[in-house]
């Protein structure tokens, strides 16, 4: 894009956004940065949920639409664990691991012989998220379960202006921030991150530079799921598991990496950002319509980038 | 085989089919009466739709399993709180299973599909399971379709004087969700507010399905006394959190669902801030009638895998489907002449439960009893629902007349309203 | 073997598999056409004597048998089956054709094909007659026409925004368009009535027969279905229909040809877009209400499964899984009770995506095939395999 064409739409977007900015910081402070604390603190949550979407995306050209249907059974499991032996933490591992197993498993016995057919791995999936979305039903009910973190995090803390503000959240955010470095040095500064990457950008070579494909894949994937199993009960501690949950987390990571671009774990950090702070704002200053918000970013995105942000075209 | 062997061979043949004459003719006296159930048993109903179908079940076995003379045989359908699956697992039920009585649906707007239907069937008659949408018996109401429990505009009437005059809450702030049912409970809640000189300045409509409150909850104005919080279940679970979290202390006043059993005592902790809380409805956990008393304990008894106690859907489902049965004792099992005789026994029924009389008005819309309730803490330390006032005669018009409530119109996002 | 024995192997069993120039083996070419558009542009521009020949060649007893069943089928089936099943059936299987046609041939798996036809049955409820009231009242066919063009005008931006990527990415986007206008729908009470929906949603009465009866809107539907299967297999045996699949095979090599691949994928999405809107229509009167539940998540993946249910081989595949989806739908209740049904769906969508991608359709020509080595004398007719099985 030439300098002029960028300057001419970072004017019509930044204008705006500057004017509402101020505009808010004058009308009522406290609300403006409270609804932007809390965009930041979801956008952590919708982070660790779209980075596992977009990693098995980006490498594996696998649309993982049973991503949120991971994500519910990482929080019933963590549930479970937590309940029985009265820990906290011990919910968030098993969570992972659980989620994490259930990937590999996924990778392994099923995908694996799809190679190379992107629709049918995709149709699998949906399949998938059915019959799993049904089964939790079936075991769990319809009743809403909550978590029993630590009296250490789940209290409230003192901020200047905000006055008074969640400190889960607010760990939640640290959480996400130290998730989101991890998977940075995961990715770029050990061997198999580097295989990773190097298969986003081309499968075929990889595979022809004698890498194990199935390994990393398999890697790959258990990795994304139990991202989702993490987020299960770190989200579900917030705002508890319920069925439905699944679709909503789904369709957030999609938006998210839509607006971010597939493969890019920075970019989908990028598009959580954009999209919880639009959520929280909409919420806030318009609530009737932001649920469309969302998706109204998200077809601008489409409409001028298609590839999102920080995508590349394949 | 021997000639002895065949003939006791054929003896034994003929015995039994001669039994099965005698004893099938015996059952088969009058047909066995057939009756259509449909809950949502699928999706985030699905639980309250299981004990809706318990709570119908219930008033089965009350009888024995037989009315009038007739055997009850219940045929079960399932819908997804979706207006179209509704309609469709009805048309089933009543074109192809060919049951005599309806009973469903459980959600509004899936009564507003099935109440359309049953105007293109007009020789079987609809009894409600436990939608409670207004317009379902106040707009375009069909002639066969009678619903014996009072809706959500209804369940509120007593709590605004309540409100108002007993708690003093002068000005209060909204939180519901953005549909239907929040519209009509908050319409029947601030029809009294309003009127006893109440102020409700600040609406928030949350979109359904979101759970995260925390904007909401940070534009709640200062200047309030109480928020009235009109969320389901889970949600409220949410709210809460997050309200106290966020460091709000103010009061609630409670919609029907919002301080049910689910919320006072659910697997998590118990929430001090909720001693006090106001709300009303259809019923009462602890209400000390000696009939509510008995239901409760034949809900335990047979329902080992039920609620600790029947839940709204549960007893209302239980009404609708004793009503059903209630009629069919008075015209003796008479399903004839299109069952014009049965419709006519239904509109006249006095319907004794648990918590009252239910009558039905000129809509075929319950006149019954609501509850205003407090949340007090047990002599074990649980939460429970203590009742205050008891209001009997609750209308659908919510005391106005036809002329008044017309202008009023059915709740809506600004309907009422009284900044 | 002779010629012609050779000839008809390679049409009957093996020449059906075979694409002449395709890539995948297995999405490999449209049953019928066994030497594509060279005979239709024939018959096109021989005239009637021309048609009378092709069609000869080319309908076989199964066909005609199928086209007396349906068409005798409401006279010796119940009025609910001739409602619920068979006319419910035919709608849903006419948008799940748009689709079929979208992601079998054009390469496209777009899932936003149940809102398309969720905004044709709100546009029509909308300047229709209806129970609530936003319905503006105007005559019904008015109210037809303006509905159908609106939800074509919808389909083909929905198009224009899903085909700037790659085929894969087509479906996160079009589930996210289609979740976006149930939440639209769901918020909007000026226009869409909210939560509630449009109930009570008026069916005209032509010529004094009602449509909503069980026997004339079977027939509706049915006409508008066979109207949708016949224009879908003339398009995909035109150049149009060749050159999208030409596309759906390899765009880079279509759009050195000379071919807007751009242009042909939005016309696509349009043309689909007509037939869900259609099949929207149906639904809506169906129904005869129309709800933000009726576009939600549930339906845009049921619409998926019926077309991969059938089998997206060929346009007859959507009204075969719509069938088999619309007997579960009703009769799953007497198999593993009603609130197991989306466990049953989902595991044979799951079956079928595993062991015969082709869905019910794969199955039915594997038995054909089948049959017909145990029946065929002498090597002549050894099929080849089908490759990518």
């Amino acid at each position: 894009m030439s300098l002029f064409w960028r300057w001419f739409w970072g004017l019509v977007v930044g204008v705006p956004a500057a004017a509402f900015v101020v505009w808010g910081l004058a009308d009522n402070p406290k609300l403006f940065l409270t609804t932007g604390m809390n965009g930041l603190t979801l956008a952590a949550l919708y982070f660790l949920v779209a980075s596992g979407f977009t990693l098995v995306f980006g490498l594996m050209r696998n649309v993982n639409l049973a991503h949120g249907s991971l994500y519910l059974l990482g929080a019933y499991v963590g549930y479970v664990v937590g309940d029985r032996t009265g820990s906290w933490l011990m919910a968030v591992a098993a969570g992972f691991a659980s989620a994490a197993l259930f990937g590999l498993v996924l990778q392994v016995a099923v995908f694996r012989f799809m190679h190379g057919e992107d629709l049918r791995q995709t149709l699998v999936t949906i399949g998938l998220s059915i019959m799993m979305a049904d089964i939790l039903l079936w075991i769990f009910g319809g009743e809403i379960y909550q978590f029993d973190p630590p009296r250490a995090i789940y209290g409230r803390t003192l901020l200047p202006i905000v006055e008074v503000y969640p400190t889960y959240r607010l760990v939640l955010l640290a959480m996400s921030a130290a998730i989101g470095v991890l998977l940075w040095w995961f990715l770029n500064r050990t061997r198999v991150g580097m295989m990773i990457r190097a298969g986003v950008d081309d499968r075929a070579m990889l595979s022809a530079a004698g890498v194990n494909v199935q390994f990393v894949f398999a890697i790959t994937f258990a990795i994304g799921a139990g991202l989702a199993g993490f987020a299960g009960v770190v989200g579900g501690t917030a705002l508890s598991i319920a069925p439905g949950e699944d679709t909503r987390y789904q369709l957030a990571s999609l938006v998210v990496v839509i607006v971010g671009g597939m493969g890019s774990v920075v970019g989908a950090a990028i598009g959580a950002i954009l999209i919880g702070v639009a959520e929280q704002f909409g919420l806030a200053y318009a609530p009737t319509y932001s649920v469309v918000f969302t998706f109204v970013i998200m077809a601008l995105v489409l409409a001028f980038r298609p590839q999102g942000i920080l995508g590349r075209r394949a | 085989m021997t000639s002895l062997t065949r003939r006791l061979l054929w003896t034994g043949v003929g015995a039994a089919a001669l039994a099965a004459v005698v004893a099938g003719g015996a059952i088969a006296q009058a047909p066995a009466v057939k009756i259509g159930l449909l809950a949502t048993l699928e999706g985030p109903f699905a639980a309250g739709g299981q004990d809706g179908m318990r709570g119908a079940e219930l008033a089965v076995k009350e009888r024995g399993g037989v009315v009038a003379g007739r055997k009850i045989e219940i045929i079960k359908a399932s819908s997804d709180a979706k207006p179209d699956v509704a309609v469709n697992a009805t048309r089933k039920l009543v074109e192809q299973d060919k049951v005599d009585i309806m009973v469903g649906p459980l959600s509004g707007s899936e009564g507003i599909a099935v109440k359309d239907y049953s105007k293109t069937q007009p020789g079987i008659t609809f009894i409600n399971g436990s939608s409670g949408a207004q317009a379902t018996t106040l707009q375009d109401p069909s002639p066969n379709f009678f619903r014996f429990n009072t809706e959500g505009a209804q369940w509120m009437v007593g709590l605004g004087d309540y409100a108002y005059k007993t708690k003093n809450y002068k000005k209060m702030a909204l939180i519901a969700e953005d549909y239907a049912f929040p519209y009509s409970q908050v319409q029947g809640f601030m029809t009294e507010y309003c009127k006893a000189g109440g102020h409700v300045t600040h609406k928030a409509w949350v979109p359904l399905g979101s759970k995260d409150y925390s904007s909401v909850i940070a534009k709640l104005p200062r200047d309030v006394d109480a928020l009235l919080v009109v969320l389901g279940g889970a949600d409220a679970v949410n709210f809460l959190t997050q309200y106290e979290q966020a460091g709000g202390n103010k009061p609630m006043v409670g919609g029907s669902i919002t301080v049910d059993q689910t919320v006072l005592n659910f697997k998590g902790k118990r929430r001090e801030s909720l001693l006090g809380t106001p709300s009303a409805g259809p019923m009462a956990d602890s209400y000390d009638g000696a009939d509510w008393k008995k239901f409760v304990a034949s809900y335990k008894e047979s329902f080992k895998d039920g609620f600790p106690s029947p839940s709204l859907f549960a007893y209302v489902y239980y009404i609708n489907m004793k009503a059903t049965l209630d009629g069919l004792d008075a015209v003796k099992g008479d399903l004839s002449g299109g069952q014009a005789k049965y419709r006519e026994a239904l509109k006249n029924l006095k319907l004794k439960t648990p918590t009252g009389e239910i009558t039905l008005d000129e809509n075929r819309q319950a006149i019954g009893t609501t509850f205003v309730t407090e949340v007090a803490k047990a002599a074990d330390g649980g939460f429970y629902n203590k009742v205050v006032k008891v209001v009997p005669g609750v209308n659908q018009r919510l005391g106005m007349s036809k002329a008044e409530f017309e202008k009023v119109g059915l709740g809506s996002r600004g309907v009422p309203s009284c900044p | 073997m002779s010629a012609a024995d050779w000839r008809k192997a390679m049409n009957a069993g093996a020449g059906r598999y075979a694409w002449a120039g395709g890539a995948a083996g297995r999405r490999a070419a449209a049953r019928p056409a066994a030497q594509p558009s060279s005979r239709g542009e024939e018959a096109i521009a021989g005239g009637a004597a021309a048609w009378a020949r092709w069609i000869a060649r080319r309908v076989r007893a199964r066909h005609l048998l199928v086209l007396l069943a349906v068409l005798v089928y409401p006279w010796v089936a119940t009025p609910f089956f001739t409602f619920q099943i068979g006319a419910q059936a035919l709608a849903l299987g006419l948008i799940a054709l748009s689709l079929t046609f979208l992601a079998g041939y054009g390469g496209m798996v777009s899932l936003a094909q149940m809102t398309v036809a969720g905004i044709a049955g709100y546009m029509y409820a909308i300047f229709a007659t209806s129970g609530t009231d936003i319905s503006l009242r105007w005559p019904w066919g008015l109210a037809v026409v303006l509905a159908l063009v609106i939800a074509t005008i919808c389909a083909t931006l929905i198009g224009w925004f899903s085909v700037r990527t790659e085929g894969i990415y087509t479906i996160m986007i079009t589930l996210a368009i289609g979740v976006a206008f149930y939440y639209l729908a769901q918020q909007n009470y000026s226009l869409f009535n909210g939560f509630q929906g449009f109930q009570s949603v008026m069916t005209p009465a032509v010529a004094g027969v009602e449509l909503r009866a069980p026997i004339p809107f079977y027939y509706l539907a049915l006409f508008w279905s066979l109207a949708g299967y016949f224009f879908v297999s003339y398009l995909l045996r035109a150049p149009f229909g060749v050159a999208l699949q030409g596309i759906r095979d390899n765009p880079r090599r279509m759009s050195a040809l000379g071919f807007n691949v751009t242009a042909h994928r939005v016309a696509a999405y349009a043309v689909a877009g007509v037939l869900a809107a259609i099949g929207g229509i149906l639904m809506v009167w169906y129904n005869g209400l129309v709800s933000p539940g009726s576009v939600g998540t549930g339906w845009l993946i049921n619409i998926l499964i019926i077309a991969v249910l059938g089998g997206m081989r060929h346009p007859i595949g959507a009204f075969v899984g719509a069938i088999v989806f619309v007997l579960l739908q009703n009769f799953a209740v007497d198999l593993v009770g009603r609130e197991r049904f989306n466990l049953l769906i989902g595991g044979v969508f799951l079956v079928i995506v595993l062991f015969s991608p082709d869905g019910v359709l794969g199955w039915w020509t594997q038995a054909r095939q089948y049959l017909r080595t145990q029946l065929n004398r002498g090597p002549a007719a050894a099929p080849t395999q089908r490759r990518g099985q």
